[in-house]
């Protein structure tokens, strides 16, 4: 009783500014942009843009794999210093969050460009400037920087809660400290590893802000489709459309991503 | 008790912003204006700052300064509602278009004695035919702004918009980032009218573009100041009167009017349906068309002025300026932009998404989406197949 009456504030905030919004995306997306009649047009308008949508999945997933890859032993590291040096720690990872995330995109801008300051130092070692924006890379990099702490943060909380004594466990039993990684912390630290991969894949592929910047003319997102739609085009209905869409998608992805880690939870149990 | 009290408390606190709320002092009040980005005198490089004088000249007035970098995005905030803006600052054809869809309030000129000074060829202009609901604010042309440093003298010998399409400065080459004055150009090189509401036309025109996308480094609006100022990009299209702010940073930049042809705008302040405060706007208005003030500010923003009144209080060097002030002859090459019908206008749109929607590097995607899901069914199978060993061998486990 007293928890229900505690969590009010919030499930208020969420029927007003998510459920109610939903449906009116869910609204719009199936009218019409003029005469406001339902239609199906907005949805299956939505086609021609799957190539968009495709790129936007794909640079994602790389962005992802990448944070996991660099955010893992980071976390892992972190988890294992000293409780001072944890908390400058986490704190240097978190120190950029603090920042505005169009300025620290904007500072990237300023040091790939072809006059940035990279190329500008280049160029004064007598080296050929290098083309580092404008392409794939830097988007997958701007998504890399800009998300990286969301995978660091829930890995790191993960691995800390992991009891020690499971481990000495498993050195007893004549584990050596390679099985005692993949046999224990590395099973035990999945549901870090999942809600990381959700946290940054989720915003990476709905980002457009990123692409805008960093990227080329060709390499735009379904974040910036949805965008012009909105700013310039003028066509609510279908960036309305496209957004649920791109919802079910995410859905989608983090659902088969959730399938993996269940069969792995239960095949740790078993074991 | 006291925690279900704490949590109508919170409650109560969320919903409290969402209320209105009348101002308690009703003797000032603040008008909204929203206008292109760097398009006022803002008392930087010891210009007069005209909000500031405003706000001086007449106390009880605020002033609420928004920017919009097109014509387009101003269009929708207006039509998405949500916003009240007392004063808007759009182009011709954009007026033109929200008289035609009746988006502004009729003007009352009692209070804006100063159109007087307003020269006779910008008054009853075709976008808005006797002037009921614009005030012109400043006129210019668009034309192609290029460094000199890095483009060679025989590209831009015969002043032609080709430039844009010069294989040479791939990835050197910025575009305007909205339908109207991007078709415009490729209008004009293919030789139609900017105002063609011709579909085939539409059609060639967005060809021409998508043509021209894979040199394009960006399309941009404001964001042109810093590219081309920063030599980032080397060329651009922009309007006249930018380039002499960009001029002022970066000597190397130079410009010119295409021989195909070009934009000639008029940006007009209009107050749209809504305001609330519109005697207080036509204020404004007014003492925009100040003679002193009007030069002040066109001398920061560089744009031609609509009032001869106002061109003794400039730097003679400027008004003397053969692109702000064109010559009888170039002026004649130049065409205004009209209001397209509501069809055109969204065809435009369409074609422009699929302009900027292109793609080139599809194959590769799906190629690597096809290998991903193979990829996903296969582990999926062989953890089955690993947790059904499994349970078959503790099964077999528990039964010894």
């Amino acid at each position: 009783m007293k928890s229900k009456w505690l969590s009010g504030p919030y499930i208020l905030w969420m029927v007003l500014f998510t459920l109610i919004p939903l449906g009116v995306v869910f609204y719009y997306a199936c009218t019409d942009s003029i005469t406001g009649e339902f239609t199906l047009s907005n949805l299956s308008g939505i086609i021609d843009y799957w190539p968009i949508f495709l790129r936007s999945i794909w640079l994602s997933i790389f962005a992802t794999l990448i944070c996991l890859v660099i955010g893992y032993p980071v976390a892992y590291y972190i988890a294992h210093c000293k409780p001072t040096k944890q908390r400058l720690l986490q704190m240097l990872i978190m120190l950029p969050m603090c920042m505005s995330f169009l300025l620290r995109t904007l500072a990237w801008v300023a040091l790939l460009e072809d006059t940035g300051i990279i190329n500008n130092f280049l160029g004064q070692l007598g080296l050929a400037p290098l083309p580092l924006i404008r392409n794939n890379g830097s988007v997958i990099l701007g998504m890399v920087y800009n998300y990286l702490p969301y995978m660091i943060l829930p890995l790191y909380t993960v691995i800390m809660k992991i009891d020690n004594r499971l481990i000495e466990a498993a050195q007893d039993l004549g584990c050596n400290s390679r099985q005692v990684f993949t046999r224990v912390t590395l099973p035990l630290s999945v549901p870090g590893i999942v809600s990381g991969i959700t946290m940054v894949f989720v915003p990476a592929v709905s980002t457009f802000y990123i692409s805008q910047k960093l990227g080329s003319t060709d390499t735009i997102l379904i974040g910036d489709v949805i965008e012009m739609q909105f700013k310039s085009a003028y066509n609510p209905n279908l960036g309305a459309a496209m957004s649920l869409v791109l919802m079910v998608l995410i859905f989608a992805c983090v659902g088969i991503m959730n399938r993996f880690t269940s069969d792995d939870e239960e095949s740790v149990v078993t074991i | 008790m006291k925690k279900r009290l704490f949590a109508l408390l919170i409650c109560i606190l969320l919903v409290l912003p969402l209320l209105p709320v009348k101002a308690a002092a009703a003797e000032t009040v603040s008008i909204n204006v929203y206008n292109w980005g760097q398009y006022i005198a803002d008392g930087s490089d010891g210009c007069i700052d005209v909000i500031a004088e405003f706000e001086k000249a007449y106390p009880n007035i605020k002033v609420n300064y928004m920017t919009f970098d097109s014509n387009e995005s101003m269009y929708t905030k207006l039509v998405a509602g949500g916003s009240s803006f007392d004063i808007i600052i759009p182009s011709d054809y954009m007026v033109e278009k929200l008289i035609n869809e009746d988006m502004l309030e009729p003007l009352n000129f009692d209070n804006i004695p100063n159109f007087k000074y307003i020269d006779e060829q910008f008054r009853d202009p075709a976008y808005d035919p006797g002037s009921v609901y614009s005030v012109p604010y400043t006129w210019g042309s668009v034309g192609i702004i290029y460094n000199s440093a890095y483009v060679s003298e025989e590209d831009v010998a015969d002043k032609s918009w080709n430039l844009l399409w010069n294989e040479k400065y791939k990835g050197k080459i910025l575009m305007f980032d909205n339908p109207r004055d991007a078709f415009a150009i490729a209008e004009l090189s293919l030789g139609y009218s900017l105002n063609t509401d011709d579909t085939a036309e539409l059609d060639a025109a967005a060809a021409k573009l998508r043509e021209q996308k894979p040199l394009v480094q960006a399309y941009v609006m404001d964001q042109v100041f810093q590219k081309m100022q920063r030599e980032e990009a080397w060329i651009a299209p922009y309007y006249a009167g930018d380039f002499l702010v960009m001029q002022e940073e970066n000597e190397n930049l130079e410009f010119y009017h295409p021989k195909e042809g070009f934009n000639i705008f008029v940006d007009a302040v209009c107050i749209p349906k809504g305001s609330e405060h519109k005697e207080e706007a036509e204020t404004f208005i007014n003492f925009l068309l100040e003679p002193e003030i009007c030069a002040g500010n066109l001398e920061y923003i560089g744009y031609s002025s609509p009032e001869t009144a106002s061109l003794e209080f400039m730097d003679p060097e400027i008004v003397e300026d053969p692109i702000t002030y064109p010559d009888e002859q170039t002026r004649a090459s130049g065409e205004e932009f009209f209001a397209l019908s509501i069809e055109a206008t969204q065809y435009m749109n369409a074609q422009w998404l699929t302009v900027k929607t292109a793609d080139t590097t599809t194959t590769l995607y799906l190629v690597l989406t096809i290998v991903a899901i193979v990829l996903v069914i296969v582990l999926w199978l062989f953890f089955k197949v690993r947790k059904r060993r499994r349970k078959a061998r503790r099964c077999q486990k528990w039964k010894m």
